[in-house]
């Protein structure tokens, strides 16, 4: 369906948030502070303490999380039949078009047309069917079209970066869009995100709810980047990275991306001695 | 798997070459970031029961940070049962009708951290545990979403045996616990950090991503 163009919003830049701007602190700085912490995560691994895959949530150098992660340790839940469960999404909710982003206004959008495409599964390899799947990026001038993104980069009149879709039989997802480019946040100096695609997936439990960003291969942030270096484990970070994929690509049209992606850990991961008590 | 691998690029790929039998590895999350609010929130979002339906109910709260300050990019979700304590199985969860139930909500915090959803009651979906609602938290600055149950204070007697509420700190209960502040209305306050911190909760989840085990567990 034709979206409105994308009208740049004339609002003040807001307020520094708290833990948001630390105009002072240098990449060095925020760099070394990720070094540490990856040195503390590999000497745990290595005296044994499990790899989690996902990010701690107390992560420093990404700023924002200093008042905003929890500083009680989870409680362990035992599931109920509403967790193991997820919400009947379907086909009827989300038009074809939705994965198209190159086509939701008059014209063409500016950038690096891309198909991205791959397959959504459990932890034991089984295809998440018929589950929704969102995302929503940065145009290739690594402009948002969302009111509080300052950066004096182009909107494109042709693109809003937003779709939806629902997973097939086999777990697949194809969607085509344009490369979104990095852009500048004010977590310290001269701080940058790496291109990415923020993704939303839902499993066929409510437990596997995942929201992530996908990152394209060999970008020179990544190393720079705290968001994508709070993942301590080098090969849970490299799961986050697209493989360029030539038989996805099509002659004359776009370069293709394959991304797979697992909504829970291996049954191991999970898997307590009988007589723990989480109490 | 589908793919053919013989012209996949393997620069960015890991090592796994020393590995024992490739078994599905969990992809990590990210923050949701601050840029959600053209793309997540969806018409009818929050209203996953009419307002002006018999049976509706109102959640309503503020999510806050370690400071005490309301945060202005915060999305909530909620999913529960029907009054009957069955998950909807009804399609058409984003183009839900004036009529249906589908269980599940979004909203995205206003300015002032503040959400509301209007939706039912749900029943408890076996017996001996109090009814709640399932809500899930994703902010900029959250690395990986969070977890809680919405619990309503006036299931004293359901609450005070559930197997999950009974066994928290005391001291903590009231932080999974809906509070009523008007007819048929309830807050939920949300608190990343610090005093009154919501208790967050971490499944001991094995995988149950079956339908057979789905369909079984339909009564
Ligand atoms: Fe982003």
């Amino acid at each position: 369906m034709p979206r409105p163009a994308p009208q740049p919003e004339q609002t003040q830049p807001d307020a520094t948030q708290p833990g948001e701007t630390q105009p002072g602190e240098t990449q060095q700085g925020i760099s070394a502070e990720i070094a540490a912490l990856h040195r503390a995560a590999q000497e745990a691994a290595a005296s044994g303490a499990p790899v989690p895959a996902h990010p701690p949530r107390d992560f420093p150098p990404y700023r924002s999380t200093q008042l905003r992660h929890p500083t009680r340790e989870l409680v362990r839940a035992d599931p109920e039949e509403i967790e193991l469960v997820s919400p009947a999404f379907g086909h009827t909710d989300v038009a074809a078009e939705e994965a198209d982003l190159t086509i939701q206004h008059t014209g063409e959008p500016l950038g690096e047309r891309i198909i991205l495409t791959g397959r959504v599964l459990d932890g034991e390899g089984r295809p998440v069917r018929n589950q929704l799947v969102e995302i929503w990026q940065a145009n290739a001038s690594g402009r948002y079209v969302h009111k509080r993104d300052q950066h004096p980069a182009p909107l494109d009149p042709n693109f809003t970066g937003v779709g939806r879709i629902i997973t097939g039989d086999d777990g697949s997802y194809r969607l085509t869009t344009i490369k979104p480019g990095a852009y500048p946040w004010k977590n310290h100096r001269n701080a940058w995100r790496p291109a990415h695609i923020h993704f939303s997936f839902f499993g066929s439990a409510f437990t596997q709810r995942l929201v992530t960003q996908m990152y394209f291969p060999g970008d020179p942030l990544f190393a720079l980047d705290p968001i994508y270096q709070s993942i301590t484990d080098q090969r849970a970070r490299d799961r986050l990275v697209a493989t360029y994929d030539h038989d996805v690509s099509e002659p004359e049209w776009a370069l293709g991306y394959r991304w797979d992606v697992v909504l829970t850990g291996p049954r191991s991961t999970w898997m307590e001695p009988e007589d723990a008590d989480h109490a | 798997m589908p793919d053919q691998p013989s012209l996949r690029a393997r620069a960015n790929a890991p090592d796994e070459s020393n590995l024992p039998a490739p078994e599905p590895l969990q992809t990590p999350a990210q923050t949701v970031g601050p840029f959600f609010g053209y793309a997540l929130p969806y018409a009818g979002g929050p209203a996953v029961r009419a307002a002006w339906q018999p049976d509706a109910i109102r959640l309503h709260g503020t999510v806050f940070d370690g400071a005490g300050d309301p945060i202005p990019d915060a999305i909530v979700e909620i999913w529960g049962p029907d009054a009957a304590g069955r998950p909807s199985t009804e399609r058409g969860v984003l183009e839900r009708d004036q009529h249906g139930f589908s269980g599940f909500g979004r909203a995205a915090v206003d300015r002032d951290g503040r959400f509301a959803f209007t939706t039912i009651k749900p029943g408890a979906t076996r017996e001996g545990l109090a009814p709640y609602l399932l809500v899930t938290v994703f902010a900029r600055g959250v690395l990986h979403h969070l977890f809680t149950r919405a619990y309503f204070d006036d299931e004293a007697a359901a609450n005070g045996t559930d197997p999950l509420l009974s066994t928290i700190d005391p001291a903590r209960r009231h932080t999974l616990v809906a509070e009523s502040d008007g007819p048929a209305s309830y807050r939920f306050d949300i608190r990343l950090q610090g005093e009154g911190e919501t208790v967050f909760l971490d499944f001991a989840v094995l995988d149950h991503g079956d339908e057979g085990r789905r369909e079984g567990m339909q009564r």
